[in-house]
């Protein structure tokens, strides 16, 4: 590989790996506030996988390309340090809002993962071929919950609506990197970004129909990109600093 | 092989990591015994654990022993032997069926009770206790009961 795939490589995976982390926190949240203990069991077992996912990225960046250990990469940096898309950021809300997110999340993050399956760079394939195994059960859950609620009463049905209004201009942020990404792809490394949108606006817009919910008719996505530049909103450093409170006290110790 | 097959998976204790399909190969060379394992879920918080075990289940040969975890081999369930998927019934657990590839979500809706056998059954949500189970309904014996899943 060339110095410039290997830096993009390296961007690459740090973008994808704090997304992970940082859903993963955001999901975790729900742990004893579900709205039926099942729920509250799902988003902690999500938050589980996530956190699983964003540590098997950080190995690779740690084995394959010379980035400090797993744990230093996720504890230690500053925030302008992260990548990780405003999307993720946000606090969990309303159930309706993180049921949301984790949809639209989670759909984007299979067709990502079964796409990088096929990567001509096998340690990504590897891992790939691991996550995408996962990530069926995630999206499963979440089809299952937005289909029932927005298939459900008039309230359920409205809160699903004005929740995908309000999030699916964030989820945008997902796809910020198509530039960087750009070099890799015409190496055949991964595939392009473009794409990947693509056929995740063509499925979410696919389900949307068969449930009865309207794509918003604006989606102004500008407000919420920069993570991938390391600017982020004003929720991600609250964030990290709960997330490293206990690491921070000693470094150095041996769990 | 004996050695590993008396290390049982912390979360089904009657399992032994062979049976479960995390053992993806062992080399000897001279006194020195590798043991190559691959997790069932990324996420598994036992996986620390099980590498302890394995290797001081190795050592206890009067070998030394390295364990070395990765995802060359990616585990599905498929993985589990035959005997494995008994003892996981016996455990009160549903064993999760042989899939090409795609796990079937609708066939788990109606997944056989392990206690009677029924498929009068519904799942209540593809996440359970730990991260490889789901929660399941039996309408015959109305018991609740949890799935090894398919992955």
């Amino acid at each position: 590989m060339s110095p410039e795939q290997i830096k993009d490589l390296r961007q690459l995976l740090y973008r994808l790996a704090d997304d992970q982390l940082i859903i993963g926190h955001r999901n975790s949240e729900w742990t004893g506030l579900g709205p039926v203990l099942e729920e509250d069991i799902a988003f902690s077992s999500i938050a589980q996988d996530k956190v699983g996912h964003a540590h098997a990225l950080y190995q690779l960046l740690n084995q394959e390309l010379a980035e400090p250990e797993p744990d230093t990469i996720a504890f230690m940096r500053d925030e302008m340090d992260f990548f990780c898309c405003h999307f993720v950021e946000m606090p969990i809300g309303e159930y309706d809002f993180s049921l949301i997110r984790h949809w639209l999340f989670d759909l984007a993050e299979q067709i990502r993962f079964d796409a990088y399956a096929e990567s001509q760079w096998l340690p990504l394939a590897k891992v790939a071929r691991k996550i995408k195994g996962e990530i069926k059960y995630h999206v499963f859950h979440a089809e299952t919950w937005v289909k029932t609620l927005a298939e459900g009463t008039e309230e359920s049905k409205a809160r699903m609506q004005s929740a995908l209004n309000e999030v699916l201009p964030m989820a945008f942020g997902l796809f910020e990197c198509k530039e960087n990404n750009a070099l890799l792809a015409e190496a055949g490394l991964i595939t392009a970004e473009s794409a990947l949108q693509s056929q995740w606006e063509s499925r979410v817009k696919a389900c949307l129909t068969a449930w009865g919910l309207q794509w918003p008719s604006q989606v102004d996505a500008s407000r919420y990109l920069g993570g991938r530049q390391g600017y982020h909103t004003s929720q991600l450093q609250p964030l990290l600093n709960e997330m490293t409170e206990v690491y921070r006290l000693d470094p150095s110790a041996e769990w | 092989m004996a050695a590993l097959e008396a290390v049982m998976d912390p979360e089904i204790p009657v399992l032994s990591v062979v049976d479960l399909g995390i053992i993806t190969g062992v080399e000897i060379e001279d006194d020195l015994v590798k043991v190559n394992m691959t997790p069932t879920f990324s996420g598994c918080p036992a996986l620390k654990l099980m590498e302890k075990q394995v290797r001081e289940a190795v050592e206890g040969l009067g070998v030394r022993a390295e364990v070395i975890t990765n995802f060359d081999v990616a585990w599905n369930s498929n993985r589990i032997s035959e005997k494995g998927r008994e003892i996981i019934k016996n455990f009160g657990l549903a064993p999760p069926p042989k899939h090409t590839g795609n796990p079937d979500f609708e066939a788990m809706r109606h997944t056989a009770c392990p206690y009677c056998n029924s498929e009068n059954t519904t799942m209540k949500s593809p996440f359970g206790p730990t991260l490889c189970r789901s929660l399941h309904y039996c309408f015959d014996c109305l018991q609740a009961f949890e799935q090894f899943k398919p992955v």
